[in-house]
């Protein structure tokens, strides 16, 4: 993938691109915001970085003014600011998504790689698919080598957001945000226990290498293959 | 600033000098004009006599000829000191009256007014006397001049009007002098407040503005900014308080972490110091969220969330919050129990409610486990008045009544081990999240254990 980052504190921004480099995607760097709209025209980037308080343009300028020339590419929001009005203000502009600082680069990773499966184009799903875990949509059921799993419905939801994106790592916050609709910060393990839970009906008593897997320091994945 | 420059400055100074001039210019106004008329008045009334008595002469001569006129002159001459007369030929030598000669405005026209000086021989010698007259033509050529001696009226009037001057100049100087002094008196007690405040600002944080005792508007002032003076120090105490706790929370995990660093640099064991830095990282990232906690707590208190309230359902967040954490409850084998009233709505912010509820529901996981280690929760929300009632109850060992304000101050565990998890810092941002919505926070015996019941009004007062 080949991300942009609009960011104009030089440290944060070069860990930033190192550690995108590593998880496999080409990042360019723009350290202010009229930089960063010049390169976004170019039309070549599949996700833009943007920080919200930059130098000669702000952010969320930016991002207005993008969306306004019709970019399509999905944007990532950066700011110091956590508050829910203020992830309003960032998604209103034409944000895809907010994320506050300071962050850990796996949320990050996670956000970025959620948001172009997001965008992507798909034909309208019935069935979703991971290592013989199969979960109709219509029916509302799920089978593991044609064993049906009875499940709750918040378990279904929450079956549904990890293995939409299977393969990739889903944060706790994003689970809290995504199968909750909540916003703020899970202090404890509140969302371990719902995982162990479903852990224990999709996982325990089958055979072979278990299909919810703990990524330590980051969050939970479901085995694509 | 020079002292006086400054007195006249004052807004006392500047009352009083308008009020002044303005007492000042409408009595004048109003003294000259009862000045004026009673001159005018004075004047016609003499002028009606002397135009009688010229008229009763002018008969006489018609009757009784020159020599009756001289006649009757001559004897009203000498009867009455304070009038003039004369009568003269057609060449204007003197036939009778006291004047000794035709006075010269006299001669000209047949007939007019005329006032002049003329000499009059009194006790203290002679001297120079005013007098009004009228004067005319008789109708063989004869003249006749017949008038009052004015000069008292004249000093008279010359007396009132420098009685009036003065009265007008002692005015102005005791009405500067008089506002001078209150000036002076204001400027002092402010100044008195200006030091007091300057001192405070240097640190002396306790002083406080001297009181007068007479209950003025200034000693209500004086009494406001005291009351301003007290909050401020308490917000100052409690902020120092904060931040000496701050401090102290944050050394701890840091110098534990710093610790960790150091031992996995000595000890160059590749699998060692991945693993400490693993552990680093999720001590770095419980200090962010300390951090942030601090952050969501200081901008509710600030009310800056203000923007995300809007009208909603509470029994659906009961439920969806009870679903979040029934789970973890289960697992400690516990229950969470819910009880919700149906239909009821208030205006609030669902994100931070939610966020409420769940530092409570997690307190209660904490520490509100029963003798036998298992807790037993119930979420329970109820309508009375006008305000929504949000509970969060358990039968842990509960919070002694001394300990109940405390704890919803920043940073304050009551374990002193601190054996669990936790910042010290989820009831205070609970308290501010309530305060946020105009509401109330109550801690509650719940016999046994600890009732927290969240008091939020259903409406909010002034949008």
């Amino acid at each position: 993938m080949r991300i942009l980052v609009i960011e104009d504190d030089r440290e944060q921004a070069g860990w930033l691109i190192k550690g995108l480099h590593e998880s496999g995607h080409v990042a360019d760097h723009a350290a202010d915001g009229e930089e960063g709209l010049t390169l976004a025209r170019e039309n070549v980037h599949d996700v833009l970085v943007v920080d919200r308080m930059l130098p000669r343009l702000d952010g969320l300028s930016v991002v207005r003014t993008l969306r306004a020339e019709g970019m399509r590419a999905p944007v990532l929001i950066l700011s110091a600011l956590s508050d829910v009005d203020e992830k309003v203000k960032g998604l209103r502009a034409g944000g895809d998504d907010y994320l506050a600082k300071p962050y850990a680069f796996s949320e990050l990773l996670a956000r970025i790689e959620g948001l172009t499966r997001r965008t992507s184009p798909e034909p309208q799903q019935t069935k979703l698919e991971a290592c013989g875990l199969v979960m109709d949509l219509l029916a509302r059921t799920v089978t593991r080598g044609g064993i049906d799993i009875p499940l709750q419905p918040r378990e279904f939801k929450l079956l549904e957001y990890l293995m939409r994106n299977a393969g990739h790592v889903v944060t706790r916050t994003m689970l809290l945000e995504n199968v909750w609709d909540y916003h703020f910060d899970p202090q404890t393990n509140v969302i371990d226990v719902h995982i162990s839970r479903l852990r224990s009906k999709i996982d325990k008593g089958f055979e072979g290498e278990p299909l919810l897997q703990t990524v330590r320091g980051a969050g939970y994945s479901i085995r694509a293959r | 600033m020079p002292a006086n420059l400054k007195l006249l400055q004052t807004s006392t100074f500047r009352l009083a000098a308008t009020y002044l001039a303005v007492f000042a210019v409408s009595v004048g106004l109003v003294l000259g004009y009862v000045y004026w008329n009673t001159g005018l008045l004075l004047e016609r009334q003499l002028e009606d006599t002397i135009e009688a008595e010229v008229q009763g002469l002018a008969e006489q001569y018609r009757t009784r000829g020159v020599g009756g006129l001289i006649e009757t002159v001559e004897r009203r001459s000498a009867q009455d000191s304070n009038s003039v007369y004369l009568l003269t030929n057609i060449r204007g030598a003197r036939l009778a009256g006291n004047l000794q000669g035709l006075p010269p405005e006299a001669t000209k026209g047949k007939s007019g007014w005329v006032e002049f000086s003329y000499a009059v021989v009194t006790v203290r010698g002679p001297q120079q006397h005013q007098a009004r007259a009228f004067h005319v033509t008789l109708a063989d050529g004869a003249r006749l001049v017949v008038g009052r001696d004015v000069e008292e009226r004249r000093k008279l009037a010359q007396i009132i009007r420098r009685t009036l001057f003065w009265a007008l100049g002692l005015t102005l100087v005791l009405g500067v002098g008089g506002g001078l002094w209150m000036s002076r008196n204001f400027l002092t007690r402010v100044d008195a407040m200006t030091s007091t405040a300057r001192s405070i600002m240097k640190g002396e944080l306790s002083r406080r503005v001297a009181l007068s005792g007479s209950g003025d508007e200034l000693d209500r002032l004086a009494v406001s900014l005291n009351d301003m003076l007290d909050q401020i120090e308490r917000l100052m105490g409690g902020m120092r308080e904060v931040s000496s706790n701050v401090a102290h929370d944050l050394r701890t995990p840091l110098t534990r972490l710093r610790a960790r660093l150091e031992g996995a640099i000595r000890s160059g064991n590749p699998d060692e110091q991945r693993e400490a830095l693993t552990e680093t990282l999720e001590d770095a990232d419980r200090l962010l969220q300390t951090f942030n906690a601090l952050l969501s707590i200081a901008r509710t208190e600030a009310g800056q969330a203000r923007e995300g309230l809007a009208p909603m359902e509470i029994a659906p967040l009961i439920e969806e919050m009870a679903e979040l954490y029934g789970p973890s409850a289960e697992e400690q084998g516990g229950t969470l129990t819910v009880q919700t009233a149906e239909g009821a709505h208030l205006h609030a912010d669902r994100q931070l409610l939610a966020q409420a509820l769940a530092n409570l529901i997690d307190n209660a996981l904490k520490y509100g486990a029963g003798p036998d280690g298992k807790p037993d929760i119930t979420v329970a929300a109820a309508v009375d008045n006008g305000h929504v009632i949000l509970s969060v109850s358990d039968h842990g060992p509960g919070i002694a009544e001394p300990d109940r304000a405390r704890v919803l101050e920043r940073f304050v565990r009551l374990d002193a081990s601190r054996s669990k998890p936790g910042s010290g810092l989820g009831l205070s941002l609970v308290a501010g999240i309530v305060k946020l919505h105009q509401g109330q926070i109550a801690l509650e015996d719940n016999a046994p254990g600890l009732t927290v019941k969240l008091i939020l009004p259903r409406q909010l007062q002034g949008g």
